[in-house]
């Protein structure tokens, strides 16, 4: 039976369309009133005043109503009738075309502080290489070590912070109080995250799900009020400075005699601290990423994505699930202890801004956008949200579009809300939503996503 | 003991904005098993609404009656909240019902993000003092040996009462009306609730409505009794009031009242004996400690979990 012929006519559907549009319109009106139409600010009596921004409202109804009647239009669309491929690859090319991209991705990686030497110079390359490669490499290894514990066993943990946080103050409060360099520090602050991790993951065990989340949320902030009221030993607000960067087998980057550029007969420039910088911190996420990989294979790793799937199994058939979550927060915080201790060597300076609920958010969204489980799906994930706010910094020449006052900037979290939102709805399982179980009968096969349960643990 | 009655009187203030906040994410818990992260986000902005219309009235319009003023702002705020939360929901929420639960999760982390930054975009990063209200109070007692004087301020009596009006009414709906019994059936098998013909989607929609408009009066007192409003005023009094929810039993409304309460008391009194710095940290633990050793609650009926 032909569909179109049981339509309404044309001129019906399109006022129709238009009423719907004009509706949506009414809508954001109502919304854009207050909060966009008048800007409170003070004025010199220290009082506020309105000032009013009709231009704004006009813009957000108009986008609002052109936005919708495109949907309605291209909703409305006869649609061809070609059968929609089922979600792209099949899994096993998808599988061989993941492996192909992280070996891609990997010589990539190794290669980008050349390219950006090439593209943009030693003075421009810096920046490139500090903003955009150790920063991303950072949340990569965060988004890694969290995959442990959301994406393979499948306890959601919205306080990874705190476990960061542990491994930059461990770094801090060991260099000042006892003189440690780096190198100590780093397995010091992962050991210290990891004991954490079972502290704080021992009265959790019996937590599941959304419930488990709040708690590890309630702990993360525990965790920085204390670093904030706890004056004598962080320095509350103020933080701790003067960390010493890592050294390259004990030679320091600095202008000195001792001086790696002195030693090896070079030119001093601050390139060679930021490119061994980021060496090391490639390092340590790839090392992240072995160790899980490895970790998959055997029993515990098993365990754990057995858990995921479903707890009351796993416990009928003798897992002890006591254990098994335990290891997995430990190991997690391990992980973030490592990522916190190079944060706090790279920055020099660590106070408790750093380490916000707001992070613990970043993480987990890199985690579940990325597609919980894959470590390639993380790390695009990572590449895209961070990489992505981070360039909106770079994007000076939209002032010349908007004027002077517009700060790209300050539209980066409001943008990376916006995108978790829209990713969410536009892949709720993440991008990579295929797996490999790690063990199989006979065949390799890849499971769909949709078929897996996660984060009921 | 004067002052003990004195923070008594602070708590169950601030326990009174608590609880209301509370009561959106006890709802919407009930309804659909979703913890509304963008809740004391939406909280946040209803205060900043509250501010925008009362500096309307006030300053542009010029309305003397305060009365008259604070009902219409009430009204106006409540309003548009709601219509926020009703487009929250339809948005970023709805597409993802009958996703994997942590879906719903992280797409309302995501709102949270862009609620508190939008108004931060949009009114700017800095503290917004209102102008004062009410500023009266009635002295308890004379001040006894220790010359410390209980007081009880209007806006305090206000705020109570407000909160108390409102709770009636709003048991009324829930216990008395076709909206009411439509959200209790969705709430005990959602989809036996369809089959009988109730409208599923639009019983959750007007569930996240009401808890808006709780949450608009809440802000609306919260600029009156503080005075001050933030962009990043959202998470705190959020988690706090999901304390609340969670320490009366999360999906038992009563409940939610009733942990308001007790939270605005306790973080009144331990500020007043122990440590103010602490006071977040009190609030964080009790959240910790009722999931893991009361995780129904105190009102709430407990999770029978079927294989």
């Amino acid at each position: 039976m032909d569909a179109t012929a049981q339509r309404p006519p044309a001129s019906r559907r399109i006022a129709a369309a238009v009423k719907d549009a004009l509706g949506t319109a009414l809508v954001a009106l109502g919304l854009a009133v207050p909060i966009l139409a008048l800007r409170t600010e003070q004025d010199i009596f220290n009082e506020l005043v309105l000032q009013a921004r009709w231009s704004y409202v006009a813009i957000a109804v108009l986008v609002a109503f052109a936005g919708r009647l495109l949907y309605l239009i291209a909703a409305a669309a006869p649609r061809m009738s070609r059968p929609r491929p089922r979600a792209g690859l099949t899994p096993a090319v998808a599988s061989v075309a993941g492996r192909i991209f992280a070996g891609g991705g990997l010589v990539l990686l190794l290669l980008y502080p050349v390219l950006a030497l090439a593209l943009a110079g030693s003075a421009g390359a810096i920046k490139w290489i500090d903003n955009f490669g150790i920063q991303i490499l950072i949340y990569v290894m965060l988004g890694w070590g969290l995959n442990i514990v959301v994406g393979l066993a499948g306890l959601l943990d919205l306080g990874y912070v705190a476990f960061y946080a542990v491994g930059a103050y461990s770094t801090a409060l060991l260099v000042h109080n006892f003189g440690f360099g780096f190198w100590l520090c780093l397995p010091l602050a992962g050991i210290m995250a990891a004991f954490w991790g079972v502290m704080l993951g021992f009265p959790v065990l019996r937590l599941r799900g959304d419930y488990l989340a709040i708690v590890t949320l309630a702990f993360g902030e525990i965790i920085r009020l204390v670093l904030i009221n706890w004056v004598p030993v962080t320095n509350g607000y103020a933080g701790i400075s003067g960390i010493p960067r890592p050294t390259f087998f004990g030679i320091p980057f600095n202008a000195s005699d001792e001086g790696f550029a002195a030693v090896f007969g070079l030119e001093f420039t601050p390139l060679y601290r930021t490119l061994f910088l980021f060496y090391v911190i490639l390092a340590l996420a790839l090392i992240t990423n072995w160790v899980t990989l490895r970790l998959r294979r055997l029993p515990v790793g098993r365990a754990w994505e057995a858990l995921r799937e479903d707890e009351i199994a796993c416990r009928s058939l003798g897992i002890n699930t006591t254990n098994t979550k335990l290891t997995a927060f430990a190991i997690g915080a391990g992980f973030g202890g490592f990522a916190g201790s190079f944060f706090a060597a790279r920055q020099g300076f660590i106070s408790p801004e750093s380490f916000t609920f707001l992070e613990s958010a970043l993480v987990v969204a890199i985690v579940v956008l990325g597609g919980m489980g894959s470590q390639i799906g993380v790390a695009i994930a990572a590449i895209g949200m961070i990489g992505g706010t981070e360039i909106l910094r770079e994007l000076d020449w939209l002032k010349r579009v908007f004027g002077s006052d517009f700060e790209p900037a300050h539209y980066r979290m409001l943008l990376f809300g916006l995108a978790m939102v829209l990713l969410m709805i536009w892949r709720p399982r993440g991008l990579i939503a295929t797996r490999r179980p790690s063990i199989f009968l006979r065949e390799r096969r890849a499971i769909r996503a949709e078929f897996v349960g996660e984060g009921r643990g | 003991m004067e002052y003990f009655v004195q923070q008594l009187i602070n708590g169950i203030t601030l326990g009174s904005i608590y609880g209301l906040i509370a009561i959106g994410y006890t709802m919407v818990f009930g309804i659909i098993g979703m913890v509304n992260f963008a809740h004391g986000d939406v909280f946040m902005l209803s205060t900043f609404i509250a501010l925008i219309f009362l500096l309307v009235l006030t300053q542009i319009l010029g309305i003397g009656s305060l009365a008259v003023a604070l009902f219409i702002v009430l009204i106006l705020c409540m309003l548009l909240t709601s219509l926020w939360a009703w487009v929250i929901e339809r948005l970023a929420y709805r597409p993802l019902r009958g996703s994997h639960r942590l879906a719903p999760l992280i797409s309302a982390i995501g709102m949270s993000i862009f609620l508190s930054n939008l108004v931060q975009v949009t009114q700017g990063p800095r503290n917004k003092p209102s102008p004062s209200f009410l500023p009266g109070v009635i002295a308890l007692s004379e001040g006894g040996g220790d010359g410390y004087a209980v007081t009880l301020s209007y806006k305090q009596i206000l705020i109570v009462a407000v909160t108390a009006v409102l709770l009636v009414a709003f048991w009324y709906v829930v216990q008395r009306t076709a909206l009411g019994r439509a959200q209790r059936a969705c709430e005990q098998d959602r989809r036996m609730a369809a089959l009988l013909g109730v409208d599923v989607d639009k019983t959750i929609s007007l569930t996240f409505v009401m808890g808006a408009a709780l949450a608009a009066v809440a802000g609306l007192l919260f600029l009156i009794y503080y005075g001050v409003v933030h962009f990043n005023d959202g998470f705190v009094p959020g988690v706090k009031a999901f304390t609340a929810a969670v320490l009366g039993g999360i999906g038992s409304l009563p409940g939610a009242v009733l942990g308001g309460l007790l939270i605005g008391l306790i973080e009144t009194l331990w500020s007043a004996y122990f440590s103010i710095d602490y006071k977040d940290v009190a609030t964080f633990s009790i959240l910790a400690v009722t999931l893991v050793f009361l995780p129904s609650g105190l009102l709430g009926k407990p999770e029978v979990e079927k294989v």
